[in-house]
């Protein structure tokens, strides 16, 4: 049978010839290139995303004021302006550059893989997330404009044209989150495959670094839960055209159903868009303190236990919507009982630091970021997850300042980490580390002016998706905050321009980079920045753990996964020799 | 087969699952057709029991029946399990390296998955023209109970069934055509085993929607 292919793979590749530019960087079968398409695309997308942000702010801070360049903001685009920030950043940035980029870029990289199991259907995963994305910017501009009913979607709200005055922007909507989940359902396959079957001899799961330990339980999740979404989202479609009645109650329908789809989807969601997050801070604070990651093992247990916590969890979204209180008191202890795993990870990042070596680099200034703004998030998290202290603080500005603490402090922080770290394996050149801990520095700030004051808010009883909170008397006193959080926000906006001049003129100017400029173990880093097409000349072989920084037994402070020590290699060359 | 090798340290290689990637990459993708049903049958069973009265089987429809062919379905059923067998027959026979036996049960197991699919499109119309509908008519609507709801789930459930037996029925004439210019042998019949899983899955979700929309 065909079993041997993916073993003898990595051989086959030598005889790959001249391709044309088309068919090595616009439809390519390359992980690399893929990973590095989905960069620009989602990159684009977080743009976008961040400009509606401004825009919303900008009617919170300024109700009724004309913006500049914009105009007043009428209640209709608001509503559309909430909604499309919200899809944009969960759907089209912030799961993409986690999942789309890094596990597309890492997974075969750091296994010792050639490629993905499947280089086509890869190639195919990223083309339906460009419709996908294409049909969601679309829904801007069509006639009655984008979907007002949030990035949640709650039905009966979506499901009758005139509630938020909107029909086919919101069929849009659904047509596009269809077409996002076959897009992560091809990836999350090739991830799955990739990882159980073509590591590198040696590369057991237990050596495999924690990025790709995240990615692969990720994948798993993403597998499991987008199809829900696909689901529900196709039960609303078929309410809107074809007059059916699954969430719609004078037939009979119940908009209850429509919340715990959605949930069902929604809260292992959240942690497709954080743990891929911790994998990687994981491996840059690993690097960044020249120590192993303290607790391995307990690292991957923890990942595996959020994973598995995440789907029994989300009642919680739904305390205030009439469910039973006493399976709201079941899904409040599962929901706490996650605090477990996540405070395992938080303390074993801050083991790996202790009397560690510390290289402020800007991967690792960032990943320190993500740390303490994830500790922030994650305890703000327990409170809601209390039944009764969710009545007070249900649909506030609270939840918006938790959601951006774990979201924007937590994933996007690792994304920046990342981004900085991979950048020369990516493009062969260095980013500017000066301007790096400027952008670090900028974003840390201006992150916290505006979204810490988002708790005092939310605490003030401020709604999450109000157009005017003028028009409320008891929000009044808190209008100068709302400018405040406004103003903040645009220096915020203002403070990514570091990264993206650094990008780009990096990107051609940059100092050269070597093939290891951050002196870290995984495999990526032994072959040359970028790899070629391919990846390894020879397949590797994996010794040992990911993580043997300041090893007693050599005399640099780090110890590749591939790298025999003395008196290993002819054990090997003997073992292998046939391979 | 790329046997483990032992590393320094007595470490195993862990050479991954030992089957081949395109059907580790059937499971998974399974996986998540799964949970797409899961969705699809979990919303019919809280939309059932969550509504006051559902037509049901040995009624008559006057009185609050289901409107469907229970007798014609039936025999559908049997008509897509017929289908599962030949496609294991299929694939054993390649497995002893028969190619002859191989070609004739893929050409039935096609017939049988087109049948299926022509006798549920016959299903639809005949019960379009009665007036069940995923918005029944109002006629039906004072006779069935939760028609609007039956008519919903029942449109949803087996129209995405149908559209995956339809999907399976033009890879499995990829396959025949292969199979019929000699593509398949004993040592590498890949594609045979990975539509088949494919094709089992999708009789295994008809048994489960049969009984539960049909049968209970």
């Amino acid at each position: 049978m065909a079993t041997v292919e993916a073993m003898a793979a990595p051989l086959a590749h030598g005889h790959h010839e001249e391709m044309s530019f088309v068919r090595k960087y616009i439809f390519s079968t390359d992980h690399k290139i893929i990973g590095i398409q989905f960069l620009f695309a989602s990159l684009a997308f977080l743009a976008l995303g961040g400009v509606l942000a401004i825009m919303l702010r900008w009617q919170l801070g300024f109700p009724g004021e004309a913006m500049p360049g914009v105009g007043v903001v009428a209640p209709k685009f608001y509503n559309a302006l909430v909604t499309m920030h919200g899809t944009f950043m969960v759907f089209f940035a912030v799961m993409p550059l986690l999942v789309g980029v890094y596990a597309n870029y890492l997974i075969p990289l750091k296994i010792g893989a050639p490629d993905m199991a499947f280089p086509r259907l890869n190639m195919l995963s990223f083309w339906i997330f460009v419709q996908s994305g294409i049909v969601m910017t679309a829904s801007l501009f069509v006639e009655g404009g984008a979907p007002g009913a949030g990035w949640t979607a709650y039905a009966p709200l979506s499901a009758v044209p005139q509630y938020t005055g909107v029909s086919l922007g919101q069929q849009l909507w659904i047509i596009s989150i269809v077409l996002f989940g076959a897009s992560s359902l091809l990836g999350s396959v090739n991830y799955i495959t990739t990882v159980i079957n073509m590591r590198a001899p040696g590369m057991t799961l237990f050596r495999m670094p924690l990025s790709i330990w995240a990615l692969f339980i990720t994948a798993i999740i993403a597998l499991l839960a987008v199809p829900i979404l696909a689901a529900a989202v196709i039960l609303l479609f078929f309410d809107q055209t074809l007059g059916t009645t699954f969430f719609l109650p004078a037939d009979g329908g119940q908009p209850l159903l429509w919340q715990h789809l959605f949930w069902f989807f929604g809260h292992p969601e959240v942690y497709i868009l954080i743990l891929p997050a911790m994998g990687i801070i994981s491996d840059v604070i690993a690097n960044g303190s020249r120590k192993p990651v303290f607790g391995y093992h307990s690292m991957v247990l923890a990942i595996i236990a959020i994973a598995f916590l995440g789907w029994i969890t989300w009642g919680h979204h739904m305390f205030q919507s009439g469910m039973n209180p006493l399976l709201g008191t079941s899904f409040m202890i599962s929901t706490m009982a996650i605090a477990i795993p996540s405070a395992i990870k938080v303390f074993n990042w801050l083991g790996t630091m202790w009397r560690g070596n510390l290289r402020f680099h800007t991967p690792m200034l960032f990943a320190i970021g993500f740390v303490s703004l994830f500790t922030i998030g994650g305890l703000s998290g327990i409170f809601m997850a209390s039944n009764s202290v969710d009545i007070f603080i249900h649909d506030t500005y609270f939840i918006v300042a938790h959601i951006h603490y774990v979201l924007f402090g937590g994933s996007l922080m690792a994304i920046f980490a990342a981004i900085y770290f991979w950048f020369p394996k990516m493009f062969g050149r260095m980013m500017n580390e000066a301007w790096g801990k400027i952008h670090f520095a900028l974003t840390f700030i201006f992150y916290n002016l505006t979204f810490f004051p988002m708790h005092i808010l939310g605490m003030g009883g401020h709604m999450r998706r109000i157009y005017d909170p003028t028009q409320y008397e008891f929000l009044q006193p808190y209008q100068p905050l709302n400018k405040f959080i406004t103003i903040s926000a645009i220096l915020l906006f203002v403070a990514q321009l570091p990264l993206i001049a650094n990008f780009f003129w990096s990107l051609f100017r940059g100092k050269k980079a070597e093939a290891n400029p951050w002196r870290d173990n995984g495999l990526e880093w032994t072959v040359a920045s970028p790899p070629p097409h391919g990846n390894f000349a020879v397949t590797p072989i994996v010794y040992r753990g990911p993580y043997e920084f300041s090893s007693p037994e050599v005399e640099e402070d780090y110890l590749p996964q591939d790298v025999p020590l003395n008196g290993e290699r002819e054990v090997v060359g003997a073992g292998v020799g046939e391979e | 087969m790329n046997e483990a090798i032992t590393l320094p340290g007595g470490v195993k290689a862990e050479p991954g699952m030992r089957i081949y990637n395109q059907k580790l990459g059937m499971w998974v993708f399974l996986a998540s057709e799964v949970m797409f049903f899961t969705g699809l049958i979990g919303a019919y069973i809280i939309l059932r029991f969550g509504a006051s009265a559902w037509a049901l089987p040995g009624v008559p429809l006057d009185e609050g029946g289901t409107p469907l062919n229970i007798n014609l379905t039936a025999f559908n059923t049997f008509v897509l399990i017929c289908s599962s067998v030949t496609m294991v027959k299929g694939f054993a026979s390649i497995e002893q390296g028969d190619q002859k036996n191989l070609k004739r049960f893929l050409l039935a197991t096609v017939l049988l998955g087109a049948a299926f699919v022509g006798i549920q499109v016959m299903e639809y119309i005949e019960l379009a023209r009665e007036g069940f509908l995923p918005h029944c008519s109002e006629e039906l609507a004072t006779v069935v109970p939760s028609c609007h709801l039956f008519g919903s789930t029942f449109y949803t459930m087996t129209g995405f069934h149908g559209a995956h037996v339809s999907i399976g029925v033009l890879c499995m004439v990829w396959v025949t055509v292969k199979a019929f210019r000699g593509g398949y042998t004993k040592e590498s019949h890949g594609g045979v085993e990975v539509i088949g899983l494919y094709w089992h899955f999708v009789d295994l979700v008809w048994i489960i929607l049969f009984t539960i929309v049909y049968l209970i």
